[in-house]
């Protein structure tokens, strides 16, 4: 039985300029500021960087890949920090906040080089 | 109207109504999202779709455009106007009632929420404002999310600045601003601000140099600009001309100033506000 306390499984990946791109693209999110380099520099950016709904399916991700595909999630709230650029490195780490019967509170946290990208909550009712 | 009065006709107006998403709920772009995003999960390559893809069904694409009625982009539409210029979101916060399945079709409607501001932020000064979307399979709720983000006024030093012209007889005084020193040309014994080509007597032989001014003055003349809004600027904004102590007279925004303390005489300060390591631009603080 899952307790309170207990760390998930760190995620670690590489965004390159691909991953930036495949996924806002999967997301239908067609914000320049997600695939033109240029642009984004433009407006102000280091160079294109990840957008908020693959933030919140990596925090998805990272939670089933620990709770298993017959969890259920029932909600997501993420607070979003500094960007994360391609080039970044990203870290997931979270642990288990609480636990009521079967649902489960799972607090995490994506850091990238510049910091805290992406924090928040996940409920996740676990399978029996 | 104020931004608080606008947001109150906005949130009075409740639910937008519902756009129905491009597609149902399909097998391939559920595929192609679990393969970018990397989720090996293998629910989803059975007739589930990823709860989070909810939010994915209705966004606008490539070509889309803001429904007449949506409730964000009249809001941001009224911050813009006040000098609010520049966005960010800061939270999202998305409820699944319950998973959908392929072939299912969502539609959605927004509704604003709570416009909270002005607030002092390490962006600048702004306002939150929040929006809940519902998600609908018929008139059944399937999810529904608060997403909130800042709207914001960037500090005078910020991007989106215009531009001048960089000539040859221009960027000596270019590049002091960059070092912090507001440069004026001479032509022997007279002094000439705005720099140019020749000295006021005409002679073609003649070669300038440059003096670096106090950065001491009065403010000769001076405009409140409070229409239109300006990219990277707060309205309103006050651009005083400044007569330095040597005698020239200098243009500039007049920073951190109220409005209403501005009038002809009074006493101010060069101060230096950086773009980008190209271009730093010369304004005015008021001497304390």
């Amino acid at each position: 039985m899952t307790a309170a306390g207990t760390e998930l499984p760190e995620l670690a990946f590489d965004v390159t300029p691909t991953f930036v791109i495949s996924t806002a693209l999967a997301t239908r999110d067609f914000q320049d500021v997600h695939h033109d380099r240029d642009a984004a520099v433009a407006r102000g950016s280091k160079d294109i960087f990840l957008n908020i709904l693959t933030d919140t399916g990596l925090v998805q991700r990272f939670v089933t890949d620990w709770a298993g595909p017959d969890a259920l999630v029932r909600s997501i709230k993420i607070k979003l920090g500094v960007p994360c650029y391609a080039g970044d490195r990203l870290v997931f780490t979270g642990r288990v906040a609480s636990v009521e019967g079967r649902v489960a509170v799972v607090e995490v946290t994506g850091t990238g080089q510049l910091g805290a990208h992406v924090s928040g909550t996940v409920t996740v009712e676990l399978a029996a | 109207m104020s931004v608080e009065e606008a947001a109150a006709r906005i949130r009075a107006q409740g639910e937008s109504s519902r756009r129905l998403a491009r597609d149902p709920v399909n097998q391939a772009m559920i595929n192609n999202w679990v393969e970018a995003i990397g989720d090996a999960n293998p629910r989803y390559t059975e007739g589930v779709a990823p709860p989070v893809m909810v939010q994915v069904w209705t966004m606008n694409g490539l070509h889309g455009q803001r429904a007449a009625d949506d409730p964000l982009g009249a809001m941001l539409a009224v911050l813009d106007e006040a000098g609010y210029t520049s966005v960010v979101a800061t939270n999202s916060e998305q409820t699944y009632h319950r998973y959908l399945r392929v072939g299912e079709h969502v539609s959605a409607s927004t509704a604003l929420e709570s416009v909270v501001g002005p607030k002092r932020t390490a962006l600048g000064e702004g306002w939150f404002v929040t929006t809940r979307t519902s998600w609908y399979v018929g008139d059944e709720l399937v999810a529904d999310m608060l997403f909130r983000v800042l709207k914001f006024a960037p500090p005078p030093s910020a991007r989106g600045a215009l531009r001048p012209v960089v000539s040859r007889d221009t960027e000596f005084f270019w590049e002091g601003t960059k070092a912090g020193e507001l440069r004026i040309q001479r032509w022997g014994d007279v002094l000439r601000h705005p720099p140019g080509p020749m000295p006021p007597e005409g002679d073609l032989d003649a070669k300038p140099d440059w003096v670096v001014a106090s950065g001491r003055g009065t403010v000769y003349s001076y405009v409140v600009h409070h229409r239109p809004a300006v990219p990277g600027k707060q309205l309103p904004f006050v651009i005083a001309l400044v007569e330095l102590e040597e005698g020239v007279r200098m243009l500039g925004e007049l920073v951190g100033a109220d409005p209403a303390e501005v009038h002809i005489g009074l006493p101010v300060t060069a101060t230096f506000l950086k773009v980008d390591d190209d271009l730093t631009l010369p304004a005015w603080r008021v001497a304390r």
